[in-house]
C-alpha cells in the first residue's frame, strides 16, 4: 500500500474503532494510530465504577479500552489487509487507576503471522510511570478471500 | 432439631444479600447484568443492548463488553461463595469488601451474538490470600461456549472484616 493509502486507511480505522457503540458508550477517543500501534484514552465517569469504597473504575471498563486499542494496533499494521477478532487477551491489574483521572492505553502489534496478529498493551493514568495494567493477546486474521 | 425456616424467610434474605452484592457497584448496573439464583448457584445474565456492539457489519457483541461481564459474573460469583455461611447465619451483612482482580485471561471461543448472553462461575480455589476463578459464557446453548475467562483474586483482609 502506498504510504498515502496507508494514511488513508488508518484514518478509515481510527473513526470505525471510535464510532462502535461500545467505544463511544465509553466516550473513547483515538489518540494516535499508525505503524501497528495505537493510543486510546478513556475518561472517568462514575459510571464505570467497580468499588464504590475507593471510586475505582471496575477493570472490565480497563479490559474494553485495552481490547479496543489493540484491535486497532492490529488493523493499522502495514502487513494487515483483513478483518480481525480477539481470539484472547490477558491482563494484568497492576494498580487502581486512580478516581477522576482518564485512563489511556497504548498498544503494538509486535508480530503477524498469515492467520494471527499478536499484541502487547500498557494502560496508564496520569502517572504514566506506573503502569494501571498491561495486557497481552492474539487476534484472529480473517482474509477477506475466505469470507 | 429445631423447624426449618420458612421458605419465604430463607429465599428473602438470600435475595437481598444477593441485591445488596451486585447493586453496590455502578458498573454492573451500566452494563445492564443481574443474576438469576437457584439456591446457592448463580447465572450472571447480560440482556443485549444495541450499546454492547463491536462490530456493527457483524453485527457482533464488543469483545470488552464480554470481557467485563465475564469478570462481574467472577467477582459476584466469588464473593457470594465467601459470605454464603454469613448470609445462612442470618449474620448482619457489612458493607461488601470486594476481592481485587490480579489478572485476568480471556478467550474468545465464538462471536458474541446481538442477543441475551448468559455466565457462570466456579470457585477452583480460594485460600486465605488468593482465589483462582473459572467463567463461562454463552448464549444459546450452554454447551457452546462464545467465551471463558480464568481470573485470579486477591481476597479481602479478614483482619478487617467486622467481627458479627
Amino acid at each position: 500500500m502506498a504510504e498515502r493509502d496507508q494514511a488513508q486507511h488508518d484514518a478509515l480505522v481510527g473513526k470505525t474503532l471510535a464510532s462502535m457503540p461500545y467505544a463511544r458508550a465509553l466516550s473513547m477517543t483515538m489518540d494516535h494510530l499508525g505503524g501497528g500501534q495505537a493510543q486510546m484514552t478513556m475518561p472517568y465517569s462514575e459510571d464505570l465504577i467497580g468499588d464504590p469504597d475507593t471510586g475505582v473504575v471496575h477493570g472490565g471498563a480497563v479490559s474494553a479500552l485495552l481490547d479496543t486499542c489493540a484491535g486497532a494496533a492490529v488493523l493499522c499494521h502495514p502487513q494487515v489487509k483483513a478483518a480481525t477478532a480477539t481470539l484472547n487477551l490477558r491482563i494484568d491489574y497492576m494498580r487502581p487507576a486512580t478516581p477522576g483521572q482518564s485512563i489511556t492505553a497504548e498498544a503494538t502489534c509486535y508480530h503477524v503471522t498469515r492467520s494471527v496478529a499478536f499484541i502487547r498493551a500498557t494502560a496508564v493514568d496520569a502517572d504514566s510511570d506506573r503502569p494501571v495494567a498491561t495486557a497481552t493477546g492474539a487476534f484472529t486474521l480473517q482474509q477477506t478471500a475466505m469470507g | 432439631m429445631p423447624r426449618p425456616e420458612p421458605v419465604d424467610v430463607v429465599k428473602a434474605r438470600r435475595d437481598a444479600a444477593l441485591d445488596a452484592l451486585v447493586g453496590y457497584v455502578p458498573y454492573i448496573k451500566f452494563l445492564g447484568v443481574h443474576f438469576d439464583r437457584r439456591g446457592d448457584e448463580l447465572t450472571a445474565v447480560l440482556p443485549y443492548a444495541e450499546a454492547h456492539i463491536g462490530n456493527a457489519a457483524l453485527p457482533a457483541i464488543h469483545g470488552g463488553v464480554t470481557a467485563s461481564f465475564l469478570e462481574i459474573a467472577a467477582i459476584v460469583h466469588l464473593n457470594w461463595s465467601l459470605s454464603w455461611d454469613q448470609i445462612e447465619q442470618g449474620a448482619e451483612m457489612s458493607k461488601p469488601r470486594l476481592p481485587k482482580t490480579i489478572d485476568f485471561t480471556i478467550d474468545y471461543l465464538r462471536s458474541g451474538l446481538p442477543r441475551d448472553a448468559y455466565a457462570r462461575a466456579r470457585v477452583i480455589r480460594a485460600g486465605r490470600r488468593y482465589a483462582s476463578v473459572h467463567v463461562e459464557g454463552w448464549q444459546d446453548n450452554r454447551d457452546r461456549l462464545f467465551a471463558q475467562a480464568t481470573a485470579h483474586f486477591l481476597l479481602p483482609d479478614p483482619q478487617g472484616r467486622d467481627a458479627g
